[in-house]
């Protein structure tokens, strides 16, 4: 395999609650390889969103902060660093520039009193040293790329001039004016209609193809990651429990939560059926529990069909269940 | 009233905002012209993306917000006629669920007094009988007694959603709009609430307007389902009818548009380009003719009207060739 361009090991970001300090998410490893979109997919509260807040340097100051881990990058000259043992000011050169970043509400990510034409400029004048009119060119360059038609006139338009479609789209723009090798989505089209989520969705992969970055894209919705995703990693509570290819993972899940979160999503096409039947749709019972008060084995146990004595008693490992799939459960064979 | 008779009929109902005395920008017409109409204990779903008026529907049958023109009957009253006082009676067998269980529920407040201030409202009952009924509505939605002396900050999303039902449920109502009721939830949860929506309204034989814009949870929930774009209706069949042959072009994007977890089923999108226009300058003739496949000259000429193809199934497209 090609050097990964994001590397993460062992990520231990903790946050300040109430006198003492929690931990997000427990000791995660991460690979994205070059070309390819890894999807984090959880609930709420599950640290995905705080892993890639942790790879883009912005978990909030003195709140959170890295405790453990690595997060190495394979910078453009090829050099690989660790983006939490790194200066402040050398993050702030690689972040925009060879990192790209998509949120997911594309209004409170861009400025209301810039025009998105100068906005996606100023990462060009800042890292790539394009003068105000290079920049505003290949800008304008950028909105004919995410397929926003009228470009010239667009770039003059701020964004409460545009719909909500229309603002991600700049905003992909934006991400991408440097060129980025690694694209971070956070959730980048949980805001939008599912008539342009899909728009978006294309385009996203469109780009990948002609570009070759690779993609973290953190989502909750399984629909999402089986459209975009070559591999996924399912976290709960702060850990990852299952990773694999997308379509290994979903045609046989190895571990009970990913197998319960998949039964949970209604199917399109099959709600006829239940209904006529009377069948309720499947669940998982109970609830995610707290990070601050989670049990002392297998985090899912309480909520688990399949659990023993065995799994109360310590955390069972991420275990290689086939070549490039691992699960943390210790019955997997019996799923 | 025979089983016949609707129990709901919404005619020819629209809304307009105005955009203000000293604005020079248009009304936005947000509904247009709808009708429709629904049986006792029939769950109705209503469909469609941003802008389509779903909530606007939802809203104007309860008189929330008062439509513009129109009419809505409920059991053989005319609910749009009702002055302020009749309202405030009929809002007892009419209730809403709202979508966000964290804004829609007072953080001062005890669920207990959440769920007996509309009954107090209303002068129903003695405390000590309001009292029950909350209690009653807890267990209702599965949820313990004890919560009764708690805060809404001491539950979870789903636990809040139950409560919202709770309080619905509280005035023993005929007729329930539930707006997104699922949408903010995490999907492990979500498929409880609808379970027990689903179940309550067997059991209370219901009759529900189920907003959302997710199509699977709607085809489980609906018996008949209505799509709306830009506050006009597209297409509206039973649901089973409506999945298996979908007649509208949108609704047909609508549905190969949807995310699915099932990669066997992996259907040929039928891509829809560019943006949902604006309601306050809505396309001429059919609205949705901007980012219609099939659209021609013809489109742009008349409003389609909504034509009968099938019993029960009617959609409103002039391109009687293509589908």
């Amino acid at each position: 395999m090609e050097t990964p361009i994001l590397e993460i090991t062992d990520l231990r970001p903790v946050f300040r609650s109430g006198g003492k300090e929690v931990a997000a998410v427990r000791g995660l490893d991460l690979t994205v390889g070059p070309g390819e979109t890894v999807a984090l997919v959880g609930e709420s509260g599950c640290g995905k969103s705080v892993t890639s807040l942790s790879v883009m340097g912005l978990l909030p100051r003195g709140i959170g902060r890295i405790d453990r881990g690595r997060i190495l990058l394979k910078r453009r000259s090829g050099e690989v660093v660790d983006l939490t043992a790194i200066e402040p000011e050398a993050l702030r050169r690689i972040r925009g520039n060879e990192i790209g970043m998509i949120f997911q509400e594309p209004m409170t990510s861009l400025n209301p009193v810039y025009s998105v034409g100068e906005q996606i400029a100023e990462p060009m004048r800042i890292h790539l040293g394009y003068s105000r009119r290079e920049a505003a060119a290949h800008a304008v360059r950028l909105l004919e790329d995410v397929g926003i038609p009228d470009p010239d006139r667009r770039a003059r338009q701020y964004p409460h001039e545009l719909s909500g479609g229309m603002r991600q789209r700049v905003t992909i723009a934006m991400a991408l004016a440097c060129n980025p090798q690694l694209l971070i989505a956070d959730e980048p089209t949980t805001a939008l209609d599912v008539t342009i989520q899909a728009q978006i969705l294309d385009l996203l992969a469109a780009i990948q193809k002609e570009r070759g970055m690779g993609i973290l894209f953190v989502t909750h919705d399984l629909g999402v990651v089986a459209e975009i995703a070559d591999r996924v990693a399912v976290m709960y509570a702060g850990r990852i429990v299952e990773t694999g290819p997308v379509t290994e993972i979903f045609a046989h899940p190895r571990h009970p939560y990913t197998a319960g979160l998949l039964r949970s999503v209604p199917q399109l096409g099959r709600g006829g059926e239940l209904r006529e039947a009377g069948t309720p749709l499947p669940t998982i019972p109970g609830s995610v529990p707290a990070l601050s008060d989670l049990p002392k084995g297998c985090s899912f146990a309480n909520r688990c069909d399949f659990v023993t004595d065995a799994c109360r008693e310590a955390v069972p490992p991420l275990i290689d269940v086939a070549p490039g799939r691992r699960s943390r459960c210790i019955r997997w064979e019996e799923l | 009233m025979t089983d016949t008779q609707p129990y709901l009929s919404v005619e020819h109902l629209s809304k307009q905002f105005s955009s203000g005395a000293f604005s020079r920008a248009p009304d936005v017409k947000v509904l247009r012209d709808i009708s429709f109409q629904m049986m006792h204990g029939q769950v109705v779903g209503l469909v469609g993306e941003s802008g389509s008026g779903k909530t606007t529907i939802g809203r104007s049958i309860l008189r929330l917000i008062e439509p513009t023109a129109g009419r809505v009957t409920m059991g053989g009253v005319d609910v749009t006629a009702l002055s302020a006082r009749e309202l405030r009676k009929q809002r007892r067998k009419m209730q809403y669920i709202f979508q966000d269980p964290y804004s829609s529920l007072s953080p001062r407040m005890s669920i207990g007094q959440i769920l007996t201030e509309g009954l107090e409202i209303q002068r129903i009952g003695t405390a000590a009988e309001r009292r029950a009924r909350a209690r009653d509505a807890l267990a209702a939605v599965d949820l313990p007694v004890d919560a009764y002396d708690r805060y809404a900050h001491e539950f979870s999303g789903g636990q809040r959603q139950r409560i919202g039902i709770a309080r619905a449920l509280v005035f023993d109502p005929d007729f329930i709009v539930a707006d997104e009721p699922v949408s903010a939830l995490d999907v492990s949860i979500q498929a409880q609430v609808i379970n027990l929506i689903r179940d309550l309204q067997q059991r209370l034989n219901l009759t529900m307007l189920f907003i959302s814009h997710d199509l699977a949870v709607v085809e489980y929930i609906c018996d008949v389902v209505i799509v709306l774009y830009l506050g006009r209706i597209m297409e509206m069949a039973p649901a089973a009818e409506l999945y298996a042959s979908p007649a509208h072009p949108y609704t047909r994007a609508l549905l190969s548009a949807a995310p699915s977890t099932n990669l066997e089923r992996k259907v040929e999108r039928q891509k829809l380009t560019g943006d949902i226009p604006s309601p306050s300058n809505p396309p001429s003739g059919c609205v949705f003719r901007t980012r219609c496949p099939f659209a021609i000259d013809a489109c742009a000429a008349e409003v389609p009207a909504l034509r009968e193809i099938a019993p029960g199934h009617t959609r409103a497209c002039i391109r009687e060739d293509i589908l």
